[in-house]
């Protein structure tokens, strides 16, 4: 079952994919369209309510929290899209070379990316994080690792497919080789399913970056994220102040939700079982 | 000069026999057209000549190509013979072409691979197109398979069968998959184009009269063996087989409109469950004793005890 089948989520997916061309076009032009410097601050102003000065009010230093978040969508967007590009890469190589070779080779591949796969990718993550030392690099290249299975089954199980396909033994007949038949005919026709992976596995790597950050392991303060803006902003709440907690929650259930359903509907337009 | 050569070729997969003692001859611009019921193992003697048999094949006896053994062959050689000597068209042309590139990669993509430039490979792809009756080459050239009928697809893998210059032309019912009206367009097509340029074609056909068209000689397969061969203008007058004949019964012509239909009695058998005298003993009307318990050695055009009698 899918959000899709949801008559409401199915027909606003052209919505959200307006939503998700603004949150990336915020986090590429944040410098310019932030109102404030991120991580100004100005104590005589902490905990201001809503303003025409500043539209989400400040937080704890006086920050101004419209800014924070408009800055945090930066390393919120790029954590994901660098786990889902390098798993996505990783695990479609896997998966093409595996389908190709057979034998012993895809049996051994498969089997350690079953054991892999056995691992909950977020606790994979937070375990390297807590050994490795928190930031932005060691989650999302712990994560990254984690999603490589979830993509590489998809991908090998439709490379199987194709390689199997009578156009592709047409191609040894007339004498190409592997190398070129891969890269030229396999790895082209199976992109539109690795795409649809990535934008998937997108969503999910941000709540899973978003977690770490929460829970202290990803960036540390006073850099601006959304997880780590959702932590930090605890406190406030039992202030009485939960504009940052709630603000930040909101911009990553909006953004995952906005994401998915567009990938969704990607999957659906180009068929298959994409989980 | 004999360019293919099959010798004694024996075939099993997983154990179970699929080709026994294939012996033929091809000479250099010579057509060979196969001719047997499906299972007979048509394809598989035609595929053994590219080494395209199936995981678990064991062979026996020998291909030779133009004297080299292709069993014998190095990867660099075997795929050298893919790419410039042998050229293969399969029934189904949708089914071999990649769907989602054009036309125009489908064609020049092994031109280019042995190092044409982009413009010389595409010259030549139209130019090809041109010659199998494709019409509008250059708007072919950038149309996906989907856009073209089966006929004119198939039209596409001949032309590209024919564009590198092979010596040898493989084509395995190459108009199965095509609509009736398209089909003898199609081969009279194939078979022109290879008579121009002398190339030496095997062709595989459940139609003997299409067979008998197309080329010099017929080879009748049945149950793994080659049955009779003979040469395609004696098909009729020559045949002495009694499952050439049957064969030859059974066609739509063979009877007056109206009447039934003549069949072949009984099932076909494949090289696993033929019978150990003669594999056609337990359909043929002729059968004798020794058909069934002594199998018939292929002396001069057929292998069968009653040559002489028939």
């Amino acid at each position: 079952m899918t959000a899709l089948a949801i008559p409401v989520v199915r027909r606003a997916v052209p919505f959200a994919a307006v939503i998700c061309l603004l949150v990336v076009l915020t986090a590429i032009l944040a410098p310019w369209i932030a109102p404030y410097d991120p991580n100004a601050i100005d104590p005589l102003n902490a905990y201001a309510p809503f303003s025409a000065a500043h539209p989400l009010g400040t937080d704890d230093l006086g920050r101004d929290l419209l800014s924070r978040l408009i800055h945090g969508s930066r390393t919120s967007l790029a954590g994901p899209l660098i786990v889902v590009v390098a798993a996505g890469t990783i695990g479609a190589t896997l998966a093409i070379t595996a389908a190709w070779f057979g034998g012993w080779f895809d049996a051994l591949m498969s089997r350690a990316l079953d054991v892999l796969f056995a691992f909950p990718g977020l606790v994979l993550a937070i375990t390297v994080a807590a050994l490795f030392g928190s930031g932005f690099i060691t989650p999302v290249v712990a994560l990254s690792v984690a999603f490589v299975p979830v993509i590489a089954r998809v991908m090998r199980a439709a490379a199987l497919r194709e390689r199997n396909l009578p156009y592709i033994e047409a191609l040894r007949v007339q004498g190409f080789g592997a190398w070129r038949i891969c890269l030229r005919h396999l790895v082209p026709n199976l992109a539109p399913l690795l795409m649809v992976q990535a934008a998937i596995g997108f969503g999910y790597a941000m709540i899973d970056l978003a977690s770490i950050s929460f829970l202290g392991l990803g960036l540390q303060p006073p850099a601006a994220d959304w997880g780590l803006m959702i932590a930090n902003g605890q406190p406030s709440i039992l202030a009485g102040f939960p504009q940052q907690s709630v603000t930040a929650a909101v911009a990553v259930v909006i953004t995952v939700v906005a994401f998915t359903a567009v990938a969704e509907r990607l999957a659906t337009r180009f068929g298959g079982d994409v989980r | 000069m004999t360019l293919l050569q099959f010798d004694r070729l024996t075939v099993a997969v997983s154990g179970r026999p699929v080709l026994r003692r294939v012996t033929l001859d091809v000479a250099a611009g010579e057509a060979v057209g196969l001719v047997g019921e499906s299972g007979s193992g048509k394809s598989m003697t035609v595929r053994s000549v590219m080494r395209l048999l199936p995981a678990g094949a064991t062979v026996g006896g020998t291909v030779r190509f133009d004297g080299a053994d292709v069993g014998a062959l190095d990867a660099a050689g075997l795929r050298r013979m893919r790419s410039r000597d042998v050229a293969m068209v399969f029934q189904d042309p949708r089914a071999v072409v990649n769907p989602v590139r054009t036309v125009g990669d489908f064609l020049t993509e092994v031109l280019r691979d042995q190092g044409t430039g982009r413009s010389e490979a595409t010259r030549r792809a139209a130019a090809a197109l041109s010659e199998v009756g494709v019409g509008d080459a250059m708007r072919r050239l950038q149309q996906r398979p989907y856009e073209l009928s089966g006929g004119l697809l198939q039209r596409v893998v001949i032309a590209a069968a024919l564009l590198t210059g092979p010596r040898l032309i493989l084509a395995d019912e190459p108009t199965t998959a095509l609509d009736t009206t398209t089909q003898e367009e199609v081969v009279a097509i194939l078979a022109e184009q290879r008579r121009l340029r002398g190339t030496t074609l095997m062709f595989i056909t459940h139609d003997l009269e299409l067979a008998a068209a197309v080329c010099d000689r017929i080879a009748v397969m049945y149950a793994g063996e080659i049955v009779e061969i003979l040469p395609a203008a004696r098909l009729h007058s020559d045949a002495r087989h009694p499952y050439t004949r049957a064969l030859l019964g059974s066609r739509p012509g063979a009877v007056a409109p109206g009447e039934r239909l003549r069949t072949v009695p009984g099932v076909p058998q494949s090289a696993l469950t033929a019978p150990p005298g003669c594999v056609f003993a337990d359909r043929c009307p002729h059968a004798e004793a020794r058909c069934r318990d002594v199998r018939p050695v292929f002396t001069g055009s057929a292998a069968c005890h009653l040559l002489e009698v028939l």
